[in-house]
């Protein structure tokens, strides 16, 4: 499903050049549920932003369910991304002025469905996360916990193959956090990818698998059936 | 897409109302500003006789001679303006054109059958019955005159329908008399709604007045020793005493026009101007090197300057205060659009591609432009208002604000917009939504 290989992220300014991602491989499967951890700095969201393919990266190689990303044009970028991921992020990141059907309305609407696709995917979305009932409501309206169901209903509306979380419990409580997580996992159990960024361990525990990045570069795995191997290892 | 993200734009518009409003307030000032000069610009510039303004010709000839010429103003070619009562007749009579007219403003005390009604005053226009067909003026009721009347310095008018609305309370007058200075004229035609703007037939008397509101034939107003209301220039010179020595004079009171359809026309007409000159100089009236001109209408009010260097200049600081305005919507728009690089970070991430977001962008420019252009168009509205309670009359005629106006406002606005929008709008296309995210 996801598979870099070799892969390099640079930032660059006039005197300096600093590694985000070094050598970085990984190898994701179809239905598995990975949790990439790390510190603070290690490149935890350059990972997830190249593999959300919001940025370009240097060098190696990057195949998303089986295509080749390096050197797509920003249309064809644009379209991989709306078709096949489905972003999860920890501030939630539903735009304000639009309510929750509309909010889940924004990638379909790029992908072109009609008005009644569009509007059974809303409603089997918001049934999935539990929030038929609060449709009309604006994201201020919303609690916490509300609001990242809302955005998993989003990223699931348009039926993506990979889901990408950053810290999707980030900013919620404990009991808001549990009942994201079970989410996730009911996603899992149903045949979703996905990849979970997190520098939480207790979280990392609940995904099929657990990657550790330090310094950009992936540097250990959890035991089976989180596999240990070393960095630049083809997972 | 589009009505998805005209939705968006107001919305967006709904968002930051402050912002939104100085956005509009700024482009709708720049507009109001733009527009009214424009408005007065246009009428002054305007093809009065769109459709024949090139086969019309207003004629010239020297018939001072340098001696004289430092008392023409504005002109390097020292011709005049208007031409004397000899050159007039010397014309006519020469039939050189297919249709011709020389003309001059005139005048009378008009004493209505009704006599609920007072006397009052008109202004009168005496011609030929060539004017009415060459300036293509539109009938109510009858028609021009004849040739015979002309001929014959028939007691006949045309009148203006306003007029025959006054006197006639709208019927058709045809064959109805009408007393001028005490004297019965029959009415031939009434006309319908005339008024070309400027009036560019004679621009030496109120040239963005009304037209005349009676015409009779030249050579009746001649015979009736009827003295010009118009501009009247003898250089110093106002020969012999009297009626006779006015039309003997070299004094300068009568415009002429021909009109010259084809191009050999012309050429046979200039032919026959120069050919005229040289034989008054034969005669001893010219002793200076033969002169004339013939002009078509536009060409005339060019020379004529018939849009004053003011209005031009004001136009053009009216389109820079405009430009100005929309530097201000630019900066405002482009405040806004980076206050929402988070947003569009998301729709990015979402699957936009550059393109929708430019669209949408722009679309949202579009709409601000729009709106401003409405708030314009009040603007516009007011500053005509302001224009006819300062300026005269005269002025205030050219203030009539049309949908080819409110149209060209409009268009102006949202275009003018969305070019102050294009560059905050590649910056929106350009947000790099990995940054976005991350910062969030």
């Amino acid at each position: 499903m996801l598979k870099m290989n070799h892969l390099s992220k640079a930032y660059r300014t006039e005197v300096v050049e600093t590694y985000a991602l070094r050598d970085f491989s990984i190898h994701v499967r179809e239905g598995e549920f990975v949790a990439v951890t790390g510190p603070s700095g290690s490149g935890k969201t350059t990972f997830l932003t190249i593999a959300g393919l919001l940025e370009e990266f240097n060098g190696g190689e990057y195949q998303l369910d089986g295509a080749n990303v390096r050197g797509l044009n920003d249309n064809q970028r644009s379209r991989l991304r709306n078709e096949k991921i489905g972003f999860i992020f920890q501030s939630f990141n539903l735009i304000s002025d639009l309510n929750v059907q509309d909010n889940i309305d924004v990638p379909l609407r790029y992908r072109g469905f009609n008005g009644a696709e569009r509007r059974r995917r809303i409603q089997e979305s918001l049934e999935r996360v539990g929030l038929s009932a609060r449709s009309r409501h604006y994201p201020a309206e919303l609690s916490g916990g509300q609001q990242q169901r809302v955005a998993i209903a989003r990223a699931l509306a348009g039926s993506p193959r990979l889901l990408l979380a950053d810290e999707p419990t980030g900013n919620l409580d404990t009991q808001m956090a549990r009942g994201v997580l079970d989410l996730l996992e009911e996603l899992h159990r149903d045949g979703a990818t996905i990849v979970m960024v997190t520098h939480d361990p207790e979280l990392a525990i609940r995904a099929q698998r657990e990657v550790h990045i330090v310094d950009g570069q992936v540097v250990d795995l959890t035991a089976q059936p989180r596999l240990v191997v070393g960095a630049n290892a083809q997972l | 897409m589009f009505s998805y993200y005209f939705t968006l734009a107001l919305r967006s518009l709904k968002r930051n109302v402050v912002l939104t409003l100085l956005m509009i307030a700024a482009i709708g000032v720049g507009i109001g500003a733009s527009m009214t000069t424009l408005t007065v610009f246009r009428a002054m510039a305007g093809d009065p006789i769109p459709e024949k303004s090139t086969q019309l010709f207003a004629v010239q000839i020297d018939n001072w001679g340098p001696s004289k010429k430092t008392v023409v103003l504005g002109d390097e070619e020292h011709l005049q303006p208007q031409i004397s009562y000899p050159d007039a007749i010397g014309f006519i009579n020469a039939h050189a054109a297919p249709r011709q007219s020389a003309m001059y403003a005139t005048g009378f005390a008009l004493t209505p059958s009704n006599p609920q009604l007072l006397p009052f005053q008109v202004h009168a226009r005496a011609a030929y019955t060539d004017f009415f067909r060459m300036f293509e003026v539109p009938f109510r009721f009858g028609g021009p005159w004849g040739a015979a009347d002309d001929a014959n310095r028939a007691d006949v008018v045309v009148i203006t329908r306003e007029l025959n609305d006054k006197v006639f309370d709208g019927a058709n007058s045809v064959g109805k008399m009408l007393n001028l200075d005490n004297h019965d004229y029959r009415v031939v035609g009434v006309m319908d709604q005339w008024q070309p703007i400027p009036k560019f037939y004679d621009l030496n008397n109120d040239k963005y007045g009304k037209s005349e509101q009676v015409f009779l034939p030249f050579t009746r107003a001649i015979a009736g020793e009827m003295s010009t209301w118009g501009n009247n220039n003898c250089a110093g010179d106002v020969g012999a005493p009297g009626w006779e020595g006015r039309l003997h004079s070299e004094c300068i009171w009568i415009q002429f026009w021909a009109e010259l359809p084809t191009a050999a026309d012309v050429d046979r007409y200039r032919q026959f101007l120069n050919n005229y000159a040289s034989d008054q100089q034969r005669s001893g009236r010219f002793n200076w090197r033969a002169h004339t001109r013939i002009r078509d209408a536009r060409q005339w009010l060019a020379y004529r300057h018939a849009v004053a260097d003011e209005v031009r200049i004001l136009v053009l600081v009216s389109f820079s205060f405009l430009f100005v305005c929309l530097l201000n919507a630019m900066g405002l728009m482009l405040a806004k659009i980076l206050g929402r690089a988070g947003d569009i970070g998301v729709r990015r991430a979402l699957g936009a591609n550059r393109r929708a977001i430019f669209s949408q962008c722009l679309i949202e420019a579009g709409v601000i432009g729009f709106a401003g252009g409405l708030l314009g168009l009040a603007l516009t509205a007011l500053g005509l208002v302001g224009l006819r309670v300062l300026l005269s009359e005269e002025v205030s005629r050219l203030t009539h604000f049309g949908l080819m106006d409110i149209s060209i406002a409009i268009l102006l606005a949202v275009f003018a917009t969305i070019l102050a929008g294009l560059y905050p709008t590649w910056r929106a296309a350009h947000v790099q939504p990995a940054w976005q995210l991350k910062a969030q």
